[in-house]
């Protein structure tokens, strides 16, 4: 084991402050990645700030607005009853990752700063631009039966493993950041990134930032919502697709909808064409196999992973047909 | 004795030490002073180490030593470089990536661990294969090592039979991952003396083989594994880095402890080999089976030979007068192989058991319907009958559990909006084992009994087979009863493997018993008391606090006339996505016929076992290697996966319960293995009826069934 230092701390600003005075210091929530990737060897932070402690659990609506703390737990947010009503969507999909044992202890902040699970990135014996930049991408022309069909890059062409992330960009999640110089709000969409040619970089969390809160508008979309998985076993294993569907339906039209798919690329991957498609539509499958194919536009498979050009649309067709059916 | 409580007289004897946590597995010994060891791998797959620097790892806080091929300590049956089996630091030479290279040895685990990533080494690269499927390819005329070819009647008389099928298939290679990590510990003590807490599935194997490596005498060596963490067949040898950790001990007089990583898992305790298939199957437009050829290519490493019975199946267990098969193993430069679940039965049971599916639609006949046209009067490889066999009765019970009569000869027939419905139905084989062991009886006054053998239970229920046998004989309640195992200063018995434990032990049990019974009996005579006269009042008569009794017991004559199967019939039910390839397994039925159960709570719990591990084979597990750097991708428990409880659909388990009249006293076969053999093709199958795509590579995947 190399060394590193354990402090705790029970408030933002201390956790901020001690950041921004050691550039190799990271937080430690749930620790149920960060300390995998310290054990493979992977990152070796030289000092853990232990965030546990820090009041920012809550899980409230505020207004219009259901506001989430950065370290709630992943069972809370799910068992929550003012998710499970009005944002079912969100609980689906966190249902829908890990295991029980996981999502008690991990939090939505650690959630989204999880780190690829490609196995190049993994194993420091095999090349991988995105834990030593210029090193090579071991997955192109490797194992990528995981890996993107979206927004790859010659560098790079990991997914984000998050379920949670892909309702919560279909959520238009409203990002809460805060450094020492205080706080600003992002767009849950800018939140993550594109590997492009910076893979090392997942999301445009700046060093010294730190992951507050999130905000979501209460919409119209529980009724018709719903979250599709797609994976080799039923349980704890990470998507080969997923999508997040949520819809309002009246007089057989589609008046909002919104759209998502995980596993698929280096972010949450919103599909907005899909969605401009089927607005005002009438919720069809023949309107929803279109939407699909929409969907579709360039994408590209890496010889295992092909299979996704497949899986992928059908994916969204069975998301949306269900989410439909579900009134 | 501990006092124990079975609240049914069925219950696992050890069940509750399981529960609470007093099983002590061979990791959790304390011993004064001890140790611990961490591995060094190699980073390449095959070549040559050119230096290996230990300073900076040698200075490293807490570290005791760092021993490798540069310092190695004297083990005489290692002098000799080369060879089989891999002599663990008496070699520079690397033959897979991930092979152990240096232990280094500190007095905690973090430090060993740390400095182990201190250890430097550089290596000369030579070229290499790790890709199975492309050795198997590139075979040329080289003469490689397998079984001999057997031949019955006309060769490959499929190709003229008025039906025939012939089809490819492809298993990945698989890795046991018992839950248990491997390791063991070493006390090394002067004067040569040796303990090691062990898993493993043989004490006595281990202890041979730690005596025959450092050539010192058995007596000296204590091998101690009373509770086994799973096997599944890896810990049926004792391999280099247990050798490496006694090194160890020896080099610097205390005791040491590994315990490898489950990256380690991957890489040096075996796995199940990657094989190729093909069969060819004839038939007469009627049914009747006329050919089956069976070839088979298995995986074996560069440095060590390794083959298993994947051809057996084809060569009796359907009525047919022409069979041939041919059986090559072919290397690569990853780790040995070794058995696992079912071993290479299972792996050729897919193939064979596909393929009979593939001949029941190719004739358009229900399958269930062919194999019981096709089921065998004797066996015809041996030319004996068999011991005992109720195949077809199990079929009966297995179809009408699983409600057979709704399925549709032609596939795709049962949808249920995007869901589609499918049934398959295989068999499983085994060979039903006997071989000889030694168990020692203990009767005592105060009313209990202790049986003592140097078996093992990696967790089957051994202890509570023999309960339940010794009970049953002496009339003892199994709480009175304590049967000791995993220590190599018992009297011997076999490995556990090979589905033999229950009819070897249990035929010692047996003859210890009835031994006991007699001796009571005279003594009660003696003494002028009843004949009926319970033990503890006749040994009191006596003045005896106990009489003891050891009995060898082995087969006889009895193997020589007939042929001893078990067998198992497994029906399964899936439904398959259409949308996204998604398979999910509804029910499962699993019908065991071998001989008369025992130990019923248990044995349900092994065919269960066997039916998880069978949906794991058919949909799940694969290691996965990236040929580039001969390294595995998917090396942990979030990648290479298993099933879990979601998967699982409910499993109902029957049970023919016949005795076998000449296998043993008990009547009673093996089934470890059978509770998985031939189940991956009752889920192939019921995938193919589902939707009629027939699915020859294993995991069965989402990605498979969209692009079949
Ligand atoms: C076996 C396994 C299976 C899994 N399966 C799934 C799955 O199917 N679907 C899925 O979505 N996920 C899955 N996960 C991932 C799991 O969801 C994440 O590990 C978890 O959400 C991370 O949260 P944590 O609190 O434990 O983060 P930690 O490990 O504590 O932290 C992760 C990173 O986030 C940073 N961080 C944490 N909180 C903040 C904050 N407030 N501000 C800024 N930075 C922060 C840390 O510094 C660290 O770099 C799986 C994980 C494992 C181990």
């Amino acid at each position: 084991m190399i060394n590193f230092q354990y402090l705790r701390t029970t408030t933002a600003k201390s956790a901020l402050a001690l950041l921004s005075k050691d550039k190799n210091s990271k937080f430690l929530a749930g620790g149920t990645n960060l300390i995998d990737l310290m054990k493979r060897g992977v990152t070796a932070p030289e000092k853990l700030v232990d965030i546990n402690h820090v009041p920012l659990k809550q899980i409230e609506q505020i207004g219009d607005k259901i506001v989430i703390g950065a370290l709630a737990s992943n069972t809370a947010v799910a068992e929550n009853a003012i998710i499970k009503e009005k944002l079912p969507l969100l609980a689906m999909a966190l249902n829908a990752g890990a295991s029980a044992q996981l999502r008690n202890v991990a939090t939505v902040g650690g959630n989204m700063m999880q780190r690829t699970r490609c196995g190049y990135f993994y194993d420091t014996e095999m090349p991988c631009n995105k834990r030593q930049p210029g090193s090579g991408c071991g997955a192109l022309g490797g194992f990528n039966r995981m890996h993107a069909i979206f927004g790859t890059s010659d560098k790079c062409i990991a997914v984000h493993p998050s379920d949670m992330c892909v309702a919560l960009i279909a959520l238009d999640t409203i990002v809460v950041l805060a450094s020492v110089k205080g706080e600003r709000k992002i767009s849950f969409k800018d939140f993550h990134r594109l590997a492009g040619d910076t893979p090392q970089l997942d999301n445009n969390l700046k060093a010294d930032e730190m992951i507050i809160r999130l905000e979501i508008s209460v919409n119209n979309l529980a009724k018709n919502s719903y979250y599709l998985k797609v994976r080799d076993r039923a349980s704890y294993a990470f998507a080969l697709v997923s999508v997040a569907a949520g819809m309002e339906i009246s007089n057989n039209k589609i008046t909002a909808i919104r759209l998502a798919m995980g596993g698929v690329a280096h972010k949450p991957w919103r599909l907005t064409a899909s969605e401009d498609f089927l607005k005002g539509k009438e919720p069809s499958i023949e309107n929803f196999k279109q939407a699909a194919k929409l969907a579709m536009t360039g994408a590209k498979g890496f010889g295992e992973n092909d299979f996704k050009l497949q899986m992928a649309p059908n994916s969204i067709i069975e998301a949306l047909t269900v989410a439909k059916s579900k009134a | 004795m501990e006092k124990r409580v079975l609240k049914d007289a069925n219950d696992r004897v050890d069940g509750i030490y399981k529960v609470t946590g007093k099983a002590k597995y061979f990791a959790e010994y304390e011993l004064p002073g001890l140790t611990y060891g961490v591995l060094v791998t190699s980073t390449i797959t095959k070549g040559k180490i050119t230096s290996l620097d230990t300073k900076a790892a040698e200075k490293a806080p807490g570290v005791v030593s760092v021993i490798s091929h540069l310092n190695k300590p004297s083990a005489p049956a290692y002098e000799q470089e080369g060879g089989s089996p891999f002599k663990i630091f008496y070699t520079d030479k690397i033959f897979f990536n991930g092979q152990p290279i240096a232990i280094v040895v500190a007095n905690t685990f973090e430090r060993a661990t740390y400095a182990a990533s201190l250890v430097k080494v550089t290596y000369a690269k030579e070229d290499f294969n790790t890709d199975f499927e492309k050795a198997v390819t590139d075979v040329k005329a080289k003469k490689l090592q397998g079984q001999p070819e057997y031949k019955r009647g006309v060769e490959n008389a499929y190709k003229t039979a008025e039906v025939k099928i012939e089809a490819k298939y492809h298993l990945p290679i698989e890795t046991h991952n018992p839950m248990e990590l491997h390791g063991i510990i070493a006390d090394w003590r002067p004067n040569n003396q040796v303990t090691v807490y062990a898993k493993t599935q043989g004490v006595k194997a281990t202890q041979g083989t730690i005596a025959n490596v450092f050539k010192i005498p058995i007596e000296n060596i204590q091998v101690n594994s009373e509770f086994v963490g799973g096997g599944f067949g890896m810990a049926l040898r004792t391999w280099p880095l247990e050798i490496a950790t006694v090194m160890a001990s020896k080099h610097i007089a205390k005791p040491v402890k590994l315990v490898i990583t489950r990256m380690q898992m991957f890489t040096m305790v075996g796995n199940r080999p990657a094989a190729v298939q093909t069969i060819g199957l004839g038939a007469n437009k009627d049914g009747t089976l006329t050919g089956i050829t069976h070839r088979a290519f298995g995986e074996t490493s560069a440095y060590e030979n390794f083959t298993e019975g994947v051809v057996n199946m084809a060569k009796f267990m359907y009525q047919c007068d022409n069979v041939n098969t041919q059986y090559t193993v072919v290397p690569v430069d990853l780790g040995v192989p070794i058995w696992m679940r079912g071993p290479g039965e299972a792996t050729g049971a897919f193939a064979l058991e596909s393929a009979i599916d593939e001949m029941a639609h190719a004739l358009d006949m229900d399958p269930l319907e062919f194999r019981i046209k096709n089921d065998p009067e004797k066996d015809q490889q041996r030319n004996k009958p068999f011991s005992d066999k109720n195949i077809k009765e199990a079929y009966r019970v297995g179809a009408q559990k699983i409600g057979w009569n709704e399925r549709k000869n032609k596939p795709g027939s049962l949808i249920d909006g995007q869901w589609k419905y499918g049934f398959g139905v295989s068999i499983g084989v085994f060979n039903a084992n006997r071989g000889r062991a030694s168990v020692k009886g203990i009767l005592k006054a105060d009313g209990t009994l202790v049986l003592q053998s140097a078996t093992s239970d990696i967790g089957p229920g051994t202890g509570t087979g023999m309960t339940l046998i010794a009970s049953k004989l002496l009339g003892i309640p199994g709480d009175k009863i304590k049967f000791e195992l995993g220590d190599s200063s018992l009297p011997p018995a076999p490995s556990q493997g090979g589905s033999a434990t229950l009819s070897t032990v249990g035929s010692a049990v047996n003859d210890v018993c009835v031994s006991l019974k007699s001796t009571i009996a005279e003594l009660a005579a003696n003494s002028n008391m009843d004949a009926t006269s319970n033990f503890v009042d006749v040994l009191k008569k006596n003045n005896l606090p106990q009489i003891e009794v050891t009995k060898q017991s082995q087969a006889g004559k009895e193997r020589e006339d007939y042929s001893m199967y078990s067998f198992s019939i497994h029906f399964v039910k899936v439904k398959v996505h259409s949308l996204t390839g998604v398979v999910k397994v509804d029910k499962i039925v699993s019908v065991g016929d071998s001989g008369s159960i025992v130990s019923p709570k248990t044995a349900r719990s092994q065919m269960v076992g066997g039916a998880v591990g069978g949906v794991g084979m058919a949909l799940h597990e694969e290691s996965i290697i990236d040929h580039r750097y001969g390294r595995y991708i998917n090396n942990n428990f979030a990648d290479y996966h298993v099933p879990v409880n979601a998967d699982i659909p409910e499993i109902e388990v029957h049970f023919i319960n016949k005795p076998d009249p000449y296998i043993n006293p008990m009547g009673a076969k093996g089934m470890g293995e059978i509770a998985l053999i031939g189940f991956s093709a009752a889920v192939a199958n019921a995938v193919f009826n589902a939707t009629g795509k027939r699915i020859r590579t294993l995991p069965i995947t989402p990605d498979k069934v969209l692009a079949g």
